[in-house]
C-alpha cells in the first residue's frame, strides 16, 4: 500500500484542479468498481455492489484536492505573487518548493520583515522560477500550484505533502478493493474541492441522496511538543469522530463503528476537534438530513509540506473499514 | 444593434438606447431586498424579448428563452439587482435617524455623503461635525457607524421610517470613455444581460436570472440555480479595479483588475473557483474575435456563482466582470470599452458554446 501512498502523494491537484489525481485514482480502482463516473464538478464515484436485505445505500468519501497557490501578480523582475487555494499558513512556505500545473518549479522567498515582531502574511511571499523579468516567467496570471517534495518513508511513519487527504483516497482505494460481499448499495466518492469549502461533497451528496455518510480524512493530533492539547496520538488506531468545528456525528453511527472496532480486535481513539471539518459535515446536511460520522487519521503538520502519519493506523483504517462495510449496520436507536 | 466582427459573426454592439438604459438602471435604487425599481425596468426592457418571463418567490427576475432544437445545453446567466446602500435602524427627534449598513460599505466614505431613502427617495445627508469644531486629533480617528446619523429635516421625519432602505444619491454621469455613477456594480451587468436575452442565440436554453440579494450573500442567486438547474452558469458582475500607480513608487501587485483592460475572467475568488474549461472557453473566444480580456486576479471577493455552482448535483460555473474603480462608494467608475467588450465577449460565448464543453478535459 506504500506504493499507492507514494503515487498519490507524488501527484499535484489543488482544489479545483484535481485531474491527474482523479485520472490517477480511476486507473488503480476501475477493476474494482460496478460502475464508475465523474460528476459536473469533478468528483470520481465509484459503485460497488447494490442493496440487499438490510443493507443501506452509504456515501463514502475522500477528498482529491489539496491545498494550493495560484498566481496572482508577476512583477517587473519574474517574481511571481500569489493566493492561496485552502488553508495555507504562511509561516511554513518559506524555504518550500512549488510545482505549477504545467510543470515549471519554484521555490517560495519571503520579503525582509520591518521588524521580527511582524507576522508573515501571503504579502510577504512570492514564489521564484529562476526567471529574470516579467517577460522571462514562464508562469502567467491564474496558474496553479502545489507544495512539491518527494514522500519520505520512515519505516512505521510516512510524511508527506497532501497526507491530506491522499492517505483518505488511499485507504478508500484499498477498501474497495478488499471488500468481498456486503449487503451494501457502495458509493466510494473521491471528492473535488474540500479545502475551499467542502464544495465536491456537497453536491455528490445531493446526487446520491445516501442513507449513511462517512467521510475518511486526517484529524490533528496533540503527540507532539507544545501541541495542541487533545487526546488523539499516532499510533494508536484509527480516530473514530464524535465531533469537530462544523459537525456533530450521529451517535448511532460512532457507537457502531466503536463496537465493530471492539468486536474485531482493532484499536481505535475518540477524536475530538476543536476546529476544522471533513466532508461528512458536508453530507450531514444534505437534502433531508443524512447520518454521517467520519474515520480519521491521526495527522502531525497538517497544512504543512510534510504531514505524517502512522502506517499502522493507515493499515487499521482500513481493516475497521472493510469490517463494518462487509456486514450490515444496524443503528442502533438506544444510542441517539 | 449588431455589427460584423472580423471573422464575419455578429457581435453585439451598443448605442445611445442602451447607455440611456444603463443610465435610468443606475440611478434606480434597490438596496438588497429591496429591488423593485430595478424589478421593474427589467421586466420593462423583457418585454420586446422571446422569452418566458415570471419573478420567482425572492423577487428574482428569470426569463427562460427556449431553444430551436431538442435536449439543447441549458446555460444560465446572471447579473444582479441589488445594490449595496443602507437601512434604516431608529428614529430619533428632528428627522435624524440611525442606520445599519447593508452589504460591504466602508464607513470611513460615509460622513458627508447625500442619500436617497425609502421608495420616494426623500433627500437626506450622512452628517458629521464640521471641520470648524473638530479637533486635531479627532481628525484623525474614522467615525464609527454610531455616531453618524442619516439627517432627513423635519420635513422627511414623517416620509421615513424604520426598516426603509437608502441608497447613495449619485446621478449618472458619462464623461467621455467613463461611465460614473452609484450600483454600476451591477448594473453594468443588468444592462449586459438584457441585451443577451434579446439576442439569445437559438441553440441554447438561455436561462437569465436577475437577481436580488447578491451584495448580502448571493441568495438570489442560489435559489434561482436551483429553480433553473442549468448546464454551465455565467455570473456577470463588475469588479473593483484598484489600477492606480503606488504612491511610494513601488509596483502595484494588487490592483484586482484594470481599467481599459477588457472584461475580467475569474479563476478563483473566496466563493468560487472557476470550471478551467469555461476559462479557457472564454479565453478561446475572446482571442478569436480579437477581444481584449484579463485575468481578475485570484484573491478574495465572491459573485452569484459562489452559491450557483454549489446547487443541486454541481454546476460549473465562471464569472465575468466589468473592472470598475471605487467599487461599493457613491460612484464608481467604468469605462464604456470595457463594458462593449464584456456585452461582446458573452455574446461571442453565447454563439459559440456547446454541449462539447462538458466532455472536453478539464
Amino acid at each position: 500500500m506504500k506504493n499507492l501512498i507514494k503515487k498519490l502523494v507524488e501527484s499535484i491537484g489543488p482544489s479545483g484542479y484535481e485531474s491527474d489525481v482523479r485520472r490517477l485514482v480511476q486507473e488503480e480502482i476501475t477493476d474494482f468498481a460496478d460502475e464508475l463516473r465523474t460528476d459536473a464538478m469533478g468528483s470520481l464515484i465509484a459503485r460497488k455492489g447494490t442493496k440487499k436485505g438490510n443493507g443501506m445505500r452509504i456515501m463514502l468519501s475522500a477528498h482529491l484536492d489539496e491545498i494550493g497557490l495560484v498566481a496572482s501578480h508577476i512583477d517587473e523582475k519574474g517574481f511571481i505573487r500569489f493566493s492561496t487555494l485552502g488553508g495555507v499558513y504562511p509561516r511554513n512556505c518559506p524555504g518550500g518548493r512549488v510545482r505549477f500545473m504545467s510543470g515549471v518549479e519554484g521555490v517560495i522567498g519571503v520579503e525582509r520583515l520591518e521588524s521580527s515582531e511582524h507576522n508573515i502574511t501571503i504579502e510577504h511571499l512570492y514564489i521564484d522560477v529562476g526567471a529574470a523579468n516579467r517577460e522571462d516567467c514562464p508562469v502567467k496570471i491564474g496558474e496553479v500550484a502545489a507544495f512539491h517534495r518527494p514522500m519520505l518513508d520512515l519505516g512505521n511513519r510516512i510524511a508527506a505533502k497532501s497526507i491530506d487527504d491522499r492517505i483518505g483516497v488511499a485507504i478508500l482505494i484499498e477498501t474497495l478493493r478488499q471488500i468481498k460481499e456486503s449487503p451494501h448499495e457502495l458509493y466510494f466518492v473521491f471528492s473535488v474541492q474540500e479545502e475551499v469549502g467542502l464544495r465536491g461533497a456537497g453536491t455528490a451528496a445531493y446526487a446520491l441522496d445516501p442513507e449513511l455518510g462517512l467521510a475518511v480524512d486526517v484529524t490533528l493530533t496533540g503527540d507532539t511538543p507544545k501541541g495542541p492539547k487533545m487526546e488523539v496520538s499516532l499510533g494508536k488506531g484509527p480516530a473514530i469522530k464524535i465531533r469537530d468545528g462544523r459537525m456533530l456525528s450521529d451517535p448511532r453511527l460512532i457507537q457502531h463503528l466503536v463496537q465493530a472496532a471492539q468486536n474485531a480486535g482493532l484499536p481505535y481513539q475518540l477524536e475530538i476537534l476543536e476546529g476544522g471539518t471533513t466532508d461528512a459535515s458536508a453530507i450531514q446536511i444534505s437534502r433531508a438530513g443524512v447520518p454521517a460520522g467520519c474515520i480519521s487519521v491521526p495527522c502531525r503538520y497538517v497544512h504543512s509540506p510534510s504531514e505524517m502519519v502512522d502506517y499502522n493506523d493507515v493499515q487499521n483504517a482500513v481493516k475497521l473499514l472493510v469490517n463494518v462495510l462487509s456486514n450490515p449496520i444496524q443503528l442502533d436507536k438506544s444510542a441517539a | 444593434m449588431t455589427g460584423q466582427s472580423q471573422d464575419g459573426s455578429q457581435l453585439l454592439k451598443t448605442d445611445a438606447d442602451q447607455i440611456n438604459l444603463l443610465e435610468k438602471l443606475s440611478n434606480a435604487c434597490a438596496v438588497s431586498g429591496d429591488e423593485g425599481e430595478v424589478r421593474t425596468i427589467v421586466l420593462e426592457a423583457l418585454k420586446s424579448a422571446r422569452a418566458e418571463v415570471r419573478v420567482d418567490a425572492l423577487g428574482n427576475v428569470l426569463a427562460v428563452c427556449k431553444a430551436a432544437g431538442e435536449n439543447p445545453l441549458r446555460v444560465l446567466l446572471t447579473a444582479h439587482m441589488d445594490e449595496i446602500g443602507f437601512m434604516l435602524t431608529d428614529k430619533e427627534d428632528g428627522g435624524l435617524f440611525r442606520f445599519d449598513l447593508v452589504g460591504g460599505i466602508d464607513a470611513r466614505y460615509l460622513p458627508g455623503k447625500p442619500v436617497w431613502v425609502g421608495k420616494n427617495r426623500v433627500p437626506g445627508v450622512i452628517g458629521a461635525k464640521p471641520i470648524h469644531l473638530t479637533t486635531q486629533d479627532e481628525r484623525k480617528k474614522t467615525i464609527s457607524l454610531d455616531n453618524l446619523r442619516i439627517d432627513l429635516g423635519p420635513a422627511g421625519s414623517e416620509l421615513a421610517k424604520v426598516g426603509d432602505r437608502a441608497a447613495f444619491a449619485t446621478a449618472f454621469q458619462q464623461a467621455g470613455p467613463s461611465l460614473m455613477g452609484k450600483a454600476l456594480d451591477d448594473r453594468l451587468g443588468v444592462a449586459a444581460l438584457i441585451e443577451l436575452v434579446r439576442h439569445a442565440p437559438a441553440h441554447i436554453e438561455l436561462q437569465a436570472a436577475f437577481t436580488v440579494q447578491e451584495e448580502v450573500g448571493a441568495r438570489g442567486a442560489r435559489v434561482a440555480a436551483y429553480t433553473l438547474n442549468p448546464d454551465v452558469a455565467f455570473a456577470i458582475d463588475s469588479t473593483p479595479a484598484h489600477d492606480l500607480p503606488g504612491w511610494d513608487e513601488t509596483e502595484n501587485a494588487h490592483y484586482n483588475s484594470r481599467l481599459g483592460g477588457g472584461p475580467a475572467i475569474y479563476i478563483a475568488d473566496s466563493g468560487t473557483i472557476s470550471d478551467p474549461r469555461l476559462v479557457q472557453f472564454l479565453v478561446q473566444t475572446a482571442e478569436k474575435h480579437h477581444l481584449p480580456y484579463q485575468f481578475r486576479q485570484p484573491g478574495a471577493g465572491g459573485t452569484d456563482a459562489s452559491q450557483i455552482h454549489k446547487q443541486r448535483q454541481g454546476i460549473p460555473s465562471v464569472s465575468v466582470s466589468t473592472p470598475g474603480r471605487y467599487a461599493h462608494t457613491p460612484v464608481m467608475i467604468a469605462r464604456l470599452e470595457d463594458w462593449q467588450n464584456t456585452l461582446a465577449l458573452l455574446q461571442a460565448a453565447l454563439q459559440a458554446i456547446s454541449p462539447d464543453i462538458l466532455t472536453t478535459s478539464r
